[in-house]
């Protein structure tokens, strides 16, 4: 993959359906999904509400639930859905290419 | 020899500078290390479970409800009211804290209308109840930060003792639920519910006064208090069972550590208490991982027990080591219960936890 910001987080395989692992790049944290629908995404890996890592919260359809405090975002659009989280999550674009998933940073 | 440090439970006096500058506030705290695919595996959301428990409760509520209405104006109506108050004053309590966790069930707007309809059962204003509760889970007993601390050091015994039947609670709902309606809130309040929130806070209040007001109106119509026995006094007279359950939840254990292991206390439980309480008796394990649903809480325990400290065989066994806590604390502060680790574990940043329990008497 290449173009500006691009940088390869993970692979498929590291990724269950439905599910979330945390990515971490020059010294910021993010968090890379799988849908159920086997479609890649990312955003910001800290709740928006008290910095909880979102890559251990749970996964259920479009939805990630913060651990801590079971916020809830749409990790497509980064929407808030549940409080006590207030504020939209950051989303970035992702890539897929052969096994790799890339992630645009820039 | 021990000195007695005057707490200030308040969240905006010493105490709350004081946890900022020890690092206790939104801190990282101990969790136990679970594989990833057990942990999503009993983190799934489910219907099922608080469905059935929903509609039993539910038609508890109207058949002890209906006995109280039939045997009215006799002895034999005690009984039922006894249990209905329980139902409404104190099962509701289990169901408004899971709920608001959004783990009751795994359709969200049954988790928002229980969450409604438990709260007022409840006299727990649900907006206000929302963000205290969050702070409770984000700085767990911690002085100056967490408003749910329910035995403070030294207890206050006269508030402990009348609060069984809610007396207390009853006032502070009543001087809130005003002070709201009128679209105010108090210092503390505002350190911890967002600003964007408080519009919640007012309304909910003025829908709580015109419900009360209606029944009050019909008690008035119809010349009889019985519309209050269903609606209103249950949370003072059913209240008890509530408070029963929860002192077991943290009272007597460590403040200002970041170890629900040492601040938090499991205690089996027999079922139908658990039914009653929706297995909030695993406690350490509720505040280890919130995300985790209530029914899914024994399998939880299951995979934490040999991290954990040894269980309380019973509530009555939880009591054994709470009230006489309590009473020594009411002449030395300073005193809490120490949890004991298993062997294998290792206690979380020991560098905070020595400065709570130097000088620390023991039993």
């Amino acid at each position: 993959m290449t173009g500006e910001g691009w940088v390869r987080a993970c692979e498929v395989e590291d990724i269950e359906l439905e599910d979330v692992i945390r990515f971490d790049h020059a010294g910021r944290t993010f968090a890379i999904y799988r849908s159920p629908d086997d479609t890649f995404h990312a955003t910001d890996g800290l709740c928006t509400h008290e910095r909880a890592q979102l890559a251990e919260g749970l996964v259920m359809g479009d939805i990630i639930e913060c651990p801590k405090h079971n916020g809830r975002f749409d990790y497509k659009t980064g929407e808030v859905k549940r409080r006590p989280a207030c504020v939209d999550l950051r989303i970035y674009p992702v890539s897929v290419e052969g096994s790799a998933v890339f992630v645009q940073l820039g | 020899m021990t000195t007695t440090i005057e707490r200030d439970y308040s969240l905006i006096g010493s105490d709350s500078d004081r946890a900022q500058e020890q690092g206790l506030v939104a801190a990282e705290w101990y969790h136990t290390e679970i594989p990833r695919k057990r942990m999503k595996a009993l983190m799934q959301r489910r219907d099922g479970p608080a469905i059935r428990d929903t509609v039993i409760w539910l038609a508890l509520l109207a058949l002890t409800g209906f006995g109280g209405y039939w045997f009215w104006g006799t002895w034999a109506c005690v009984p039922f009211f006894i249990a209905y108050g329980v139902l409404y004053g104190s099962v509701s309590d289990s169901r408004w804290h899971e709920s608001g966790h959004g783990t009751a069930f795994k359709t969200q707007w049954l988790n928002d209308a229980l969450y409604q309809f438990a709260s007022f059962m409840n006299m727990k204003e649900p907006t206000l109840w929302r963000w205290s509760h969050a702070r409770h889970h984000t700085d767990t007993i911690i002085v100056g930060r967490d408003r749910e601390i329910l035995a403070m050091r030294p207890p206050d015994a006269l508030r402990l003792v009348v609060n069984v039947l809610g007396i207390r609670d009853a006032i502070d709902v009543v001087v809130s639920v005003v002070r709201h309606a009128a679209g105010r809130l108090t210092a503390e309040e505002v350190t911890f519910i967002p600003e964007s929130e408080q519009h919640r806070v007012y309304n909910e209040a003025r829908a709580w006064i015109a419900v009360y007001l209606v029944v009050i109106a019909l008690a008035i119509t119809l010349g009889t208090f019985l519309p209050l026995m269903y609606i209103g006094l249950p949370s003072l007279y059913g209240r008890w069972l509530a408070h029963y359950f929860a002192f077991t939840q943290h009272a007597g254990l460590a403040e200002n550590v970041l170890d629900h292991r040492l601040n938090s206390r499991t205690v089996y439980m027999n079922p139908v208490l658990r039914f009653l309480y929706w297995n909030m008796n695993y406690h350490i394990e509720h505040h280890m991982f919130p995300m985790v649903p209530y029914h899914a809480l024994p399998g939880l325990h299951a995979e934490l027990r040999e991290d954990l400290p040894v269980p309380c065989r019973s509530t009555i066994a939880a009591y054994r080591e709470i009230l006489p806590a309590l009473l020594r604390q009411l002449r030395d502060p300073e005193y809490y219960i120490r949890r004991e680790l298993p062997p294998s574990a290792k206690p979380f940043r020991p560098d905070l936890h020595q400065v709570v329990f130097e000088g620390s008497p023991q039993p």
